[in-house]
């Protein structure tokens, strides 16, 4: 008679009992995350107070902006798309013990190749061209990966400043081809629109939001699968770990740290194809208004974990959306937005500096 | 062809001189970090905040030495934020220093909104003065390339004679090497660990701001987003370059203040776009750290010192 | 003879560990007193609590007959104790004049360095305690034990009354402890107190006046060395019987597994670390390296593994070419390795157990299935039969290594490699950090495996392992093989001669 009773147990509850606990261990282990960013908007509310704005007012506009419409989510959900890219680029590189932190370069770099490859052809179908372009833009940021990781393998030299280094030098190049050799006809520093069959379809009117942002989910299911479910994953964290004992294992330490570089390099580029193929079906100078170094930060607020890296892309597109309706709004200035970002990563960096404050608040029973 | 040579001259030299003074300060700034066992990558936060903060004080006390205290002291402040975290709280070095850096760049410009009304520049202050050394400025070749600059630039080679003297002739420097090379050593014979990382790298962070300062009032008497343009990790790659050792890394310094200077002057001629010649120091960067770091062994393994 | 320090009490415990017990602890000056005991029992935790590394939970501290609270090493320093520590507390890239004076330096005008001064102090020392040294060396060029009597030169500048010796005699040769003795003997004379902690025996009673022993934390009985003897100490330290030889079944091995003709590589300070080794090593056969550390055993086991470049020479394996193959195709081939730091290269401590032990064979069948797919299931079932024959003591075979005892670990990386049947085993410090147990437990093994058939080329800085499990012997020195005997012709003076450099007749 009881088993009859389970199997009558509707489905939904039975998925729900094998869910639920997952999630809330994930909250649990996502609190110093969770803990930082509402410490950062405290201290922000206290910045805005000291020079004369009302945390509140900015604050909601903040949230009425991101999410309050259809457009609101369409903008959050468009800005988030690229930072999702450069956060798993960083993730993936992070997790071979490489600091990337020139996926702004690599972003670029790949939205300049699927741009070539969008405006270079006019007879090809849809279902040729835009994945040819799409590969475009990989390839490009995994070249541009591919440079650091090559120095760093063979000669030593810190990817942190070649990859920094790099950025620069892809923001000017592109910007280089984009104000003479491939410059549109007009004043604006952009190429010509790509062909209609390279564009990325738009998913959500009257929005931006263009299915980029799937390549971008799927992508980061990917990559969780890469990193836990493959040999490849397993050498990666290897190497990240302990490239001593990776290397006794018989793990090629130094091809792993390149490929790895390069993978990375690849998806920040894949992420820059998104944004000019789906949003400005052109490339224009200064695209990127840092998303990047966006991607750095969200990846270590997302617990260098790709769904983290999702839910904190979307938090920092709503940052970036609801702030210029702020701005609009309240008047105060953008880059609050910047310093609020600033603040979560300096909260991440030391765990703990949460513990401590948390002891010091007097908080020990959220322990 | 002609014309390239053309450019090189006392007043390219001198130009140089004065470009490599930025990056030198942060590169000793960085010495003095990393020889305790702390990577410092917030230099370009730092020297972003220097020369904001110079620039502000001045703007409101009408005074640019003020401005340069005050410069010093945002630094230090910075500095002892990135010791904080590092130090006391056992963070991830570069996370901490990344984020010392987005933090600049946001809270610069959002001040520099809030009181200029413009989140691109600052008004104009009225800068450092450039000072003129009697007796050097009239010996041929030498006194055009060190005869006449702001005082920042003076400022500059004496500290890293003093950086040098400091490192390697007096006991407070043995102790910096020793704590930065074998923390437990030096703790064993009785040095404060903990104490010494927070001043080195407090000390860091104001010579980073000094080095700010000079960008913001010793050269363009403005504050502009973003005008270390990447300089803070230039300042690490000579930091590389000159082997952790103040003497070497300010002739390292010379180098890419060379390239920046070269670069000014190219974009006059008009030979390349401009975009491409803006690429060189960064370019050169990676070339010398290409070809330079495989020899050099540094002062420490950064390890987190934690007693028990 | 007065008390120079008491301890009374002393109980300090970690995370887990009872490490010191109510412990009471007396020495005199003018007395050279041993603190023996096996690995973990807490001598170097009492020892550090004497010198300001740890506090107390309980008990008091007496120095000089009037109680002190140490609470740095700055404060022990002013009450005349030095400790001279068993990993070297020298700063490399600085002088022996530097680390000397390192936190005590004489100055001029406050300000800068005076060197004259310090040049002078330390010759005066030099004579005194007739310890000598070049102040200007520069201290990673020195061998270990000039290095060492660095380490006690620093203590006595500080103008220490009590010197703490911990663990000193495991880096030096035969003879360079006898020159250790004898600076220990001057000291004596000079009315100091010495505190010798080591876990040797036959040493602590050569050279000590009296022992005191300590079992699991607690102390087990205070005597005088020449009222006692090995076995009735040995009982004291362990309560049992302790195994120093091993059943090995007898064969005469034929077949040269591993063959190395020449071999050449260097260090990486860019130095000949190796300069033109040859041996072989066959089925059936534990060979065993004998020499004290840095003499080339490193960089000897890492070119065999496959991680370091042979700058010349050739290696074979069962006949087969293989110098500067990759570590991969070696493990392929039949090499296991058990490192000599298995937090280094044994282990990955933030990985579980299961993908520890899979480590190695990671990306061969049974655990890939097309070339991408990591089999977790396969891996589990594989994890499940090791944990089990090996018998490995963990919580689950998904807990992280790194909450794993150093015993457990050591455990996991012989039950990865051994269970690959390798023909060859290359076993480096396999036993060191161990406690008596996980120590047995590994020899027995490296005999088992022998007498399966394994060639084992087995490296060693405790002579009493090589001398216990080798069938032969090869004494390194400088990069060079000085010496091979038969285990039967072999004997620990020619040896340590040997080890030293020395030629025997």
């Amino acid at each position: 008679m009881i088993e009859e009773k389970e199997r009558s147990e509707p489905k939904v509850k039975q998925l729900l009992r094998k869910i639920l606990p997952r999630v809330k261990s994930s909250i649990r282990g996502a609190l110093p995350q969770i803990i930082a960013v509402l410490a950062a908007f405290l201290v922000g509310a206290i910045a805005l107070l000291a020079t004369g704005h009302s945390p509140i007012d900015a604050y909601s506009a903040l949230l009425t902006g991101a999410f309050g419409d259809v457009f609101g989510i369409g903008q959050t959900l468009t800005q988030a798309t690229p930072i999702i890219f450069t956060a798993l680029a960083f993730l993936f590189a992070f997790k071979s013990g490489l600091f990337n932190i020139g996926a702004e370069g690599q972003l670029l770099f790949g939205g300049f190749t699927a741009a070539l490859v969008g405006i270079s052809f006019n007879n090809l179908p849809v279902f040729i061209h835009l994945p040819l372009a799409l590969l475009a833009g990989a390839l490009g940021g995994a070249f541009w990966g591919f440079i650091p990781a090559v120095l760093k393998a063979k000669l030593g030299a810190h990817e942190v400043i070649t990859t920094m280094m790099l950025s620069y030098v892809a923001f000017y190049v592109t910007g280089y081809m984009v104000n003479y050799p491939f410059k549109a006809p007009g004043w604006v520093a952009q190429t010509v629109f790509v062909a209609p069959s390279a564009e990325l379809p738009r998913i959500l009117q009257p929005t931006q939001l263009s299915a980029s942002i799937i390549i971008a989910l799927i992508l980061a299911g990917f990559i969780y699968y890469i990193l836990e479910r493959t040999t490849l994953g397993y050498e990666v964290r290897a190497i990240g770990l302990n490239p001593s004992a990776a290397e006794s294992g018989g793990i090629n330490v130094k091809k792993g740290m390149v490929l790895a570089l390069v993978i990375s390099g690849a998806i920040a580029g894949l992420g820059g194809a998104g944004e000019v193929l789906g949003v400005h079906r052109r490339f224009i100078e200064g695209f990127s208004p840092g998303y990047g170094w966006d991607g750095l930060a969200v990846a270590l607020i997302g617990g260098l974990h790709p769904a983290g890296a999702v839910v904190a892309a979307i938090l920092f597109g709503a940052l970036r959306s609801g702030g210029m309706v702020m701005t609009r709004v309240t008047g105060v200035p953008l880059d609050i937005i910047f310093v609020l970002q600033a603040l979560v990563v300096l909260f991440v960096a030391a765990p703990k500096l949460i513990r401590y404050l948390l002891e010091k608040g007097g908080l020990k029973w959220w322990k | 062809m002609v014309e390239v040579i053309e450019i090189i001259n006392v007043g390219l030299f001198a130009a140089a001189l004065r470009m490599a003074t930025p990056v030198a300060f942060a590169a000793l700034g960085g010495i003095f970090s990393e020889r305790v066992g702390i990577v410092n990558i917030a230099l370009e936060g730092m020297m972003l905040t220097g020369a904001f903060t110079g620039v502000a004080v001045c703007f409101f006390s009408g005074n640019a030495w003020l401005g340069v205290l005050a410069a010093v002291l945002a630094g230090g402040l910075l500095g002892l934020l990135h010791a904080l975290l590092t130090v006391k709280f056992v963070g991830n070095q570069i996370v901490s220093g990344t984020g010392i850096n987005i933090f600049a760049l946001g809270f610069t410009a959002y001040m520099c909104q809030i009181i200029w009304g413009s989140r691109g520049a600052s008004q104009s202050v009225q800068g450092l003065s450039v000072i003129s050394i009697p007796l050097l400025k009239d010996i041929p070749i030498l006194g055009g390339i060190l005869g006449s600059h702001t005082p920042l630039v003076y400022l500059m080679l004496i500290v890293t004679v003093i950086s040098y003297i400091v490192l390697f002739k007096t006991p407070v420097g043995l102790r910096i090497r020793a704590v930065g090379e074998h923390p437990s050593a030096a703790d064993t014979a009785g040095i404060n660990v903990y104490k010494t990382k927070y001043i080195c790298v407090i000390v860091s962070g104001m010579l980073a701001g000094l080095g700010g300062a000079f960008l913001s009032l010793g050269h363009l008497s403005l504050f502009a987003l973003g005008m270390t343009g990447g300089r803070g990790f230039i300042a690490l790659a000579a930091m590389i370059l000159g082997g952790w050792k103040p003497l070497t890394a300010f002739g390292a310094s010379l180098l890419f203040g060379f390239a920046d200077a070269l670069q000014m002057n190219l974009q006059g001629l008009g030979l390349l776009p401009s975009q491409i010649i803006l690429t060189i120091p960064y370019v050169l960067t990676i070339i010398v750290l290409a070809g330079v770091v495989r020899k050099t062994i540094p002062p420490s393994d950064y390890k987190p010192y934690v007693k028990e | 003879m007065s008390i120079a320090v008491e301890m009374r009490n002393i109980t300090k415990s970690f995370p887990g560990v009872l490490a010191n017990d109510k412990i009471d602890f007396v020495v005199r000056n003018g007395e050279i007193h041993g603190l023996l005991g096996e690995n973990g029992a807490g001598k170097t935790v009492l020892m550090s609590i004497l010198y300001g590394l740890y506090r107390p939970d309980e008990g008091q501290i007496f120095v000089n007959e009037k109680e002190v609270k140490i609470d740095s090493s700055a404060t022990a320093i002013k009450l005349g104790i030095g400790m001279v520590h068993q990993h070297f507390m020298l700063v490399p890239s600085l002088t022996v004049a530097e680390n000397i004076v390192l936190g005590r330096e004489p100055t001029k005008n406050k300000v800068f360095l005076d060197m004259d001064k310090i040049m002078d102090e330390i010759k005066d020392l030099c004579d005194r305690y007739q310890l000598e040294v070049d102040p200007k060396a520069l201290v990673h060029t020195l061998p270990v034990g000039v290095q060492q009597r660095v380490e006690i030169l620093k203590a006595l500048y500080r103008e220490a009354e009590i010197l703490i010796l911990d663990e000193p005699t495991s880096v030096l040769t035969p003879q360079e402890v006898e020159s250790l003795f004898k600076a220990m003997r001057t000291l004596r004379e000079q009315g100091k107190a010495v505190i010798f902690i080591s876990h040797k025996l036959k040493e602590v009673l050569a050279i000590c006046d009296k022992i005191t022993v300590l079992k699991r934390g607690k102390v087990v009985g205070t005597v005088e060395a020449n009222e006692t003897s090995p076995s009735e100490l040995a009982e004291m330290m362990v309560g049992r019987e302790v195994l120093f030889t091993y059943e090995k079944k007898n064969v005469r091995p034929e077949k040269a597994v591993l063959r190395v003709e020449n071999l050449q590589a260097l260090s990486d300070r860019k130095l000949l670390a190796l300069k033109g080794i040859s041996f072989d090593v066959c089925e059936f056969e534990i060979l065993g390296i004998a020499g004290v550390e840095g003499n080339g055993q490193t960089e000897l086991v890492e070119v065999l593994a496959g991680l370091r470049e042979a700058t010349a020479g050739n290696i074979y394996l069962d006949g087969k070419q293989v110098t500067n193959t990759s570590t991969s195709e070696r493990i392929d081939l039949g090499v296991s390795h058990v490192p000599e730091d298995r937090h280094k290269r044994g282990l990955i401590l933030d990985f579980s157990v299961v993908e520890n032990l899979i480590l190695g064979r990671h990306n061969k069948p049974p655990f890939t299935t097309g070339w991408v797919r990591l089999d977790f299931e396969k891996a589990s079932d594989f994890a499940d039969g090791l944990i089990q024959e090996y018998s490995i003591k963990t919580p689950s075979k998904d807990t992280l290594a790194r909450y794993l005892s150093g015993g457990t670990q050591q455990r996991m990386i012989v039950a990865r490699e051994f269970s690959r049947k390798p023909k060859l085993i290359i076993a480096s410090q396999p036993t060191r950090g161990l406690d008596v147990g996980a120590t047995e437990y590994v020899r027995k093994k490296l005999v088992e495996m022998r007498d399966q058939g394994c060639a084992i080329l087995l490296i060693s800085a405790d002579l009493d392992e090589i001398l216990g499990l080798s069938d032969r012997i090869a004494v390194v020195y400088e990069g060079k093989i000085v010496a091979i005997r038969d285990r039967s012709g072999a004997s620990e003076l020619e040896l340590g001669l040997l080890m030293a450099g020395g030629k025997s007749d």
